[in-house]
């Protein structure tokens, strides 16, 4: 397996056959998930909260398909199937998580988590 | 896989991810939500998971995106723009991301190409998911309808 080698300056170039190796997408995705972090740290709107997992779960997704694409194939390709069934998680983790905020909303008129405080010690 | 197609998808991704985290209007950030999906599925497409690529957009752009666009518009007597930005937040993304890059440019081992592989095709996966698969997915039939129920049992109005 072709490897390319690291510049001593520690940033990442491509080859000369101008093909993003598995590094490239690990960046990304990596970046991906720090935006979704942060969306999950910083919004105070419950529904940003989730869209910031998601965009978490969608970098993993991202992961997996990388490393299952450049790593050596299996006869059942297990990265494929482990993104399959982590979209379908989810999608269920989402569905539960809107019907979450809509009855909190219906109990305290906000979506705004740091008024979810009745339960605080 | 050419990297000019890489380079755009990437950059549309993240600045439709950034701009989905950010921008204080809600609508506008669920659009950028579903536009940065998009980019997700296109990066499947580009590693060769096509099938995985169509799914993706199915359900996130079809249903979870629809889904938070009408929660949005169903919660919509709440403030419309949302008030305070927690910048620590910001502070800790900074440092996981620092932390995640050191991680991959330390590791030689995966700065590997790509090898030309057979294509995955449908019929591999379905045989995959009825074969080795099989009970992972009959739990993920059951954890969907389970999920289904209760947010069915959620939303349901109280009886007073």
């Amino acid at each position: 397996m072709a490897r390319t080698p690291l510049p001593a300056g520690g940033t990442p170039t491509l080859p000369e056959t101008m093909t993003p190796a598995l590094q490239l997408f690990l960046i990304v995705s990596a970046a991906l998930f720090c935006i979704g972090l942060l969306a999950a740290l910083s919004r105070r709107h419950a529904i940003f909260i989730l869209i910031g997992i998601e965009m978490m779960l969608a970098a993993a997704g991202i992961n997996f398909i990388a490393f299952w694409r450049f790593g050596p194939q299996p006869a059942p390709p297990t990265g494929v199937m482990v993104t399959i069934f982590a979209i379908a998680i989810a999608a269920a983790e989402a569905a539960v998580g809107l019907a979450l905020v809509m009855a909190v909303y219906r109990h305290y008129r906000t979506t705004n988590v740091d008024q979810f405080d009745q339960l605080k010690g | 896989m050419s990297s000019a197609a890489f380079f755009l998808i990437a950059i549309v991704t993240l600045a439709a991810a950034l701009a989905a985290a950010t921008l204080p209007k809600l609508i506008h950030a669920a659009l950028s939500f579903a536009l940065a999906f998009v980019g997700v599925a296109a990066f499947y497409f580009l590693l060769g998971a096509e099938f995985v690529g169509l799914v993706q957009v199915f359900v996130y752009v079809g249903a979870v995106a629809v889904l938070i666009v009408f929660t949005i518009l169903l919660t919509r007597r709440d403030v419309d723009r949302e008030r305070g930005f927690n910048w620590s937040g910001v502070l800790i993304a900074l440092a996981v991301f620092a932390g995640l890059l050191w991680a991959i440019l330390k590791t030689a081992r995966v700065s590997v190409l790509a090898v030309p592989v057979a294509p995955l095709t449908v019929r591999q996966i379905g045989e995959a998911l009825m074969t080795d698969y099989v009970w992972p997915l009959q739990c993920i039939g059951v954890l969907l309808t389970a999920a289904l129920i209760g947010a069915l049992v959620l939303v349901m109005e109280e009886k007073r």
